[in-house]
């Protein structure tokens, strides 16, 4: 990641929005070491000796997004996405700051691999990227990392990724222990056994494709069973990604009773459904599977009733070996770090979310929940800033795409909005020709 | 059909699914079968519809009787045909499904007949390639051939199908042949019912034109047709059913049962049978079994199905 700037940034002429309020306020920003000095009409005009003056006329300036799951292949898979690639496409597509997922090779389940993720990001990396680390030895389910060394080495939260914890007593012991050092647990909700052989939403739709499904009771099940434990336990919690309206109603109880939880929900959940996969489209194979409508359509209101917290990219690089095959047979996941914003554009264009909530969900939360001081436009926050224009419209070519794997289920998509710079730490690190 | 009468040609490049296929194109491939059922039965059981044509059979699968029937049909049009097996095959050396099509493809070939373990793979393969596709059943979708000939052996046998009510029994879940059958006897107006355990029927079946029974006789009450699916051995050890003891008894064909349907009700199987597990042998070998007969139509059905494709084929001589 790049020093903080040694010279002022001046964003002028943009509409400034403030995610948690929503207020918008025209103007200029001028951030200096790396923090926002001021912004708005009280500043406008202001040009500090030796500023990079950017021009932002017609621009929305936002704080840069923060998503709280990303899957890197270093160390381990660097043919399918490094540190630096992955911070390239989250530059170009306004995410600042991304937490990785501990599932690598090795797994982030030894303090050390925290420490190398860190200085290797620091070397090779233009946005901030956080290391998580494995919740359980080998991301094995059995046995409790050093969860608590792995936090102290600057992991920002432990999980075992795209793994469930199937073993209640592991995952009860795990919040216990947990909650002792304000350890944030993440958790993937998926019972393994109860998805079995499937491969996509069980349903009329699977059945008329002839493949096996998975049942929502997957998902509910085992996040039922945890909310159950942090009852118990009184840990903190965040369900990674939920996928049904059956989840809403399990998380809505458990914050009814006071329970410290949040959630999570992928962008492709949120901007996709079953019917998508088409003709066997690999790259719409997901973990959850995309669901029904009456799902994606109920999440995105409890997104804007503030039920469901976050939206992540669940970025997944995977390359041609593991997804030009039959549909069964192919790696879940898909890229997303540079198209989550203008993926979430569509609902605002659509009419079903506010651009202040959309954002909210994608910058505020997650640093409210990650303890970061980022995801804020105020004086004194941290510049990670980003400049884009929400109606821009484009035709998705993944060749454009910075990401080392090609795998986006919006490839070819019709989509509006560019992101025209990414600022982090008060310099630019990327701009649209 | 006449043979003077001008036949309009056959819509559809590859053969990948009954879905997709209207009732008009499928009437129009059981009546070219009628007729190839004749050929078949001469002593000069050659036409030169494929003369020329190269048709590989890529079986991923193994099979006996759909192999065997399509490298006959083939080779009764005339085409030079060749069978690729799994087996012996490069795909044991890690070779891809797509890179196997693509090899394939350069040898250029007319025709690949496909079957795969995995649902949509024959339609992947089909992108990947210049010439016709059909497919010999991909994993739990489709087996438009299967369904055709069983349409065919329906229609010759009862005169019709429209109307008459089809029971099919045993393991809709993984079959194939089921979804392929159910989709082309809703299109041609027959009233379809699917019976098993509920283990064994796939979620939202119901909507997909089925009426649903756990309860064999219950099922089969007033059925013209009982179309028994066979039961993989590894699915009967308590996985998702307890044993094949348990399986017989309340979904296995006997004599019992059957007397559950109309008196001059027909029983069908896909083959290949497990005898005393699905279907017992003394209807197996019964007077009301098509068996035998399906095996006959397929070859015939498949003789249909390339020649109708020939009209799409690569390399035309007057494109």
């Amino acid at each position: 990641m790049s020093v903080s700037a040694l010279q002022p940034l001046v964003l002028a002429n943009g509409v400034f929005l403030d995610p948690v309020t929503g207020r918008e306020e025209g103007g200029d920003l001028v951030a200096e070491a790396g923090v926002i000095r001021d912004f708005g009409h009280a500043v406008r005009g202001s040009r500090p000796d030796g500023a990079t003056v950017v021009d932002c006329r017609g621009m929305v300036v936002a704080p840069g997004l923060i998503d709280m799951r990303a899957f890197v292949g270093e160390p381990g898979a660097e043919h399918r996405e490094t540190l630096a690639s992955a911070s390239r496409a989250a530059a170009a597509g306004g995410v600042t700051t991304v937490v990785c997922m501990p599932d690598t090779n090795p797994p982030v389940d030894d303090p050390a691999v925290v420490d190398f993720l860190i200085r290797r990001a620091r070397d090779t990396a233009v946005v901030r990227m956080l290391p998580a680390a494995a919740l359980t030895k080998g991301l094995h389910g059995t046995e409790m990392a050093e969860i608590r060394l792995l936090t102290e080495a600057g992991a920002v939260f432990l999980t075992d990724g795209a793994r469930s914890v199937t073993n209640a007593q592991v995952m009860r012991r795990a919040l216990t222990y947990a909650r002792d050092f304000g350890g944030l647990i993440v958790h993937h909700c998926e019972d393994p056994y109860l998805v079995g052989d499937g491969v996509m939403n069980e349903g009329e739709l699977a059945s008329r494709l002839g493949l096996h499904g998975a049942p929502r009771e997957a998902e509910t099940i085992m996040l039922e069973r945890d909310l159950r434990l942090v009852r118990l336990t009184g840990g903190r919690y965040h369900a990674a990604m939920i996928s049904c309206a059956d989840s809403l109603a399990i998380i809505e109880r458990a914050r009814s009773e006071g329970l410290d939880v949040t959630c999570g929900v992928s962008i492709n959940s949120l901007t996709l459904n079953e019917n998508d996969i088409g003709p066997y489209r690999t790259f719409l194979k997901l973990s959850p599977p995309l669901r029904h409508e009456d799902d994606r359509l109920a999440m995105v209101e409890a997104l804007a009733d503030g039920l469901v917290d976050v939206i992540v990219s669940d970025h997944n690089p995977q390359d041609v070996e593991t997804k030009r095959v039959p549909f069964a047979e192919c790696a879940d996941g898909a890229i997303g770090l540079e198209t989550m914003l203008a993926a979430g554009l569509r609902l605002v264009h659509a009419g079903e979310l506010e651009l202040a909530t959309l954002l909210r969900a994608m910058s505020t939360r997650p640093a409210e929940i990650l303890g970061l001081p980022q995801g804020r436009l105020r004086k004194g926050a941290p510049a990670d800033l980003i400049v884009f224009d929400a109606e821009e419209p484009f035709v998705l070519d993944p060749a454009t795409l910075h990401s080392k794997s090609k795998n986006t289920p919006f490839d070819g998509a019709r989509l509006q909005g560019v992101v025209h710079h990414t600022i982090v730490d008060g310099a630019v690190v990327h701009s649209a020709g | 059909m006449t043979s003077s009468a001008p036949r309009p040609r056959f819509p559809h490049r590859h053969l990948l699914g009954i879905e997709g296929l209207s009732p008009h194109d499928i009437t129009a491939l059981l009546d070219l079968a009628d007729e190839a059922v004749d050929v078949s039965r001469q002593v000069e059981k050659k036409k030169a519809v494929l003369r020329g044509r190269t048709q590989i059979n890529l079986f991923f699968e193994a099979s006996t009787r759909t192999q065997s029937s399509f490298e006959l049909a083939g080779k009764r049009l005339g085409a030079d045909v060749m069978n690729m097996s799994v087996a012996s095959s490069s795909i044991k050396k890690g070779e891809t499904l797509i890179d196997t099509a693509m090899t394939l493809n350069a040898m250029r070939p007319d025709l690949i007949v496909v079957r795969h373990h995995a649902a949509g793979a024959v339609q992947l393969l089909a992108r990947k390639v210049d010439c016709s596709v059909i497919n010999a059943g991909d994993g739990a979708h489709e087996h438009p051939t299967q369904a055709l000939l069983d349409a065919l052996t329906i229609r010759r046998n009862k005169g019709r199908i429209r109307g008459l009510t089809v029971a099919i029994c045993g393991d809709i879940l993984h079959s194939r042949v089921a979804r392929s059958n159910l989709i082309l006897l809703n299109a041609m107006g027959a009233d379809v019912r699917v019976i098993g355990p509920s283990t064994l029927l796939p979620p939202g079946i119901e909507r997909m034109g089925a009426k649903v029974f756990t309860d064999m006789r219950k099922g089969l009450a007033g059925a013209d047709i009982v179309m028994m699916l066979r039961l993989q051995r590894e699915r009967m050890n308590g996985s998702f059913v307890p044993s094949v003891k348990e399986y017989f008894r309340y979904y296995g064909l006997d004599a019992e049962k059957l007397s559950c349907a109309k008196p001059d009700a027909l029983v069908m199987h896909p083959g290949p049978m497990n005898r005393g597990v699905e279907i017992a042998s003394d209807i197996a070998d019964g007077a009301q079994s098509l068996i035998r007969e399906q095996v006959e139509m397929g070859v015939a059905v498949r003789m249909a199905v390339l020649e109708a494709l020939a009209g799409h084929l690569p390399n035309q001589p007057n494109p």
